[in-house]
């Protein structure tokens, strides 16, 4: 009877149980990066990761596609990481931008997002034809995927390309994602992710909403602004080449 | 008031999404191009016009910065309902090809970062 009440008084209040849930994992995870790796890794780094791996048992438990959040229990958490609190978090980071810092950002915005489109969106395809596919709507379609893994079946569908094509495309933008999430804060000395503009470079040539948010929140939560902004657009500019242009070009070079 | 904060941060999200959704319509694309970001724009836009008559007092501007805040919390829930397992079970075809994506456009930061700064480099 007890459990029974618990368990109504958590699902009842989904949102609720969500926030408490999030904030638990939140707070091992910074336990764990102090105490365990010495500050070495960012304990955002490790909630996010923690994240992912709930969510790979999620999905396995319960078959479903949103992982932890299939589960009754933590049905809430599908709603406070869905795409609209997403979205709203990311606007309001946006609070403390510098309009200093954005002189330069419409050129540097437009570029990185159309480079980084046709740069996914080609080593995908390539991938595609190693891998034995030879008509171009599923070369189309995965290399879409490879752009984010919304361009894959928005393209496939406007191409007719076959579900399991459409269902790899999600996969390789899934994978993408996923990636970008867990590596960003690794790499980001490297390559000099320290400052507004790579930042938004970062965000128009990865394009994934949810990678580019992943990776930026576990690296310096005041890049976030920066590179959420330009890869708000990825997706759209996606969705505009590569059934079209791109899909031509593809045509063309397969034939 | 708190809450004007909150509500300057919904006008700011909606109108863009609005704009977003209208410029797709335009563009001809079943997508949303930009929404975001526009909404971005025009929160820094309004955060920073300042006049005697208009000026987001610092109650205001803690609703804006609750949800700043609550950013992290928010993708460590969305990491947690991301379609992990199905991104595994692509086979390695999509794994190669996420990976692949994923390494050369890490390369090409540095490259384009080259070509497109400008002369001051000023770092956070």
């Amino acid at each position: 009877m007890i459990f029974e009440t618990l368990f109504n008084a958590l699902t009842n209040n989904a949102i609720i149980t969500a926030f408490f849930f999030v904030g638990l994992v939140t707070a091992i995870s910074y336990w764990i990066s102090t105490n365990l790796t010495n500050g070495y890794i960012h304990g955002s780094a490790i909630a996010i990761a923690s994240g992912l791996l709930l969510a790979y048992f999620g999905g396995y438990l319960t078959g479903g596609d949103k992982g932890l959040a299939d589960i009754p229990l933590f049905a809430g958490v599908g709603i406070l990481g869905g795409a609209m609190f997403r979205d709203f978090a990311i606007v309001a980071t946006a609070f403390g931008v510098d309009l200093k810092h954005l002189k330069n950002a419409g050129l540097i915005g437009a570029i990185s997002v159309i480079f980084g489109v046709v740069l996914s969106f080609f080593i995908g395809a390539i991938i595609a034809i190693m891998f034995g596919y030879n008509d171009a709507v599923s070369i189309t379609t995965i290399g879409a995927g490879a752009a984010t893994y919304i361009v894959g079946p928005v393209t496939g569908t406007a191409l007719s390309a076959s579900t399991e094509v459409i269902a790899l495309s999600v996969a390789v933008g899934l994978i993408k994602s996923i990636l970008v999430m867990i590596v960003t804060p690794f790499i980001a000395p490297y390559i000099k992710l320290n400052n507004a503009e790579s930042a938004m470079i970062f965000g128009g040539l990865m394009g994934t909403t949810s990678g580019v948010a992943g990776g930026l929140a576990a690296t310096d939560p005041r890049l976030v602004p920066y590179g959420a902004m330009t890869a708000t657009f990825y997706t759209g500019v996606g969705c505009l080449l590569a059934p079209s242009v791109l899909f031509l070009i593809v045509r063309a070079l397969v034939s | 008031m708190v809450v004007y904060g909150v509500a300057l941060l919904a006008f700011c999200m909606l109108t863009g999404i609005f704009l977003g959704d209208l410029l797709g319509q335009l563009i001809g694309v079943d997508a949303n191009v930009g929404g975001i970001g526009i909404a971005m724009l025009l929160l820094i836009f309004i955060a920073n016009v300042r006049t005697n008559r208009f000026e987001i007092n610092t109650l205001t501007k803690s609703g804006v910065n609750f949800w700043s805040a609550m950013y992290i919390p928010i993708v460590v829930a969305m990491a947690a309902k991301q379609n992990v397992l199905a991104a595994i079970s692509g086979g390695w075809m999509a794994i190669i090809a996420g990976v692949m994506t994923v390494i050369i456009s890490f390369l090409m930061i540095p490259v384009l970062y080259k070509l497109l700064r400008r002369d001051s480099n000023d770092d956070f």
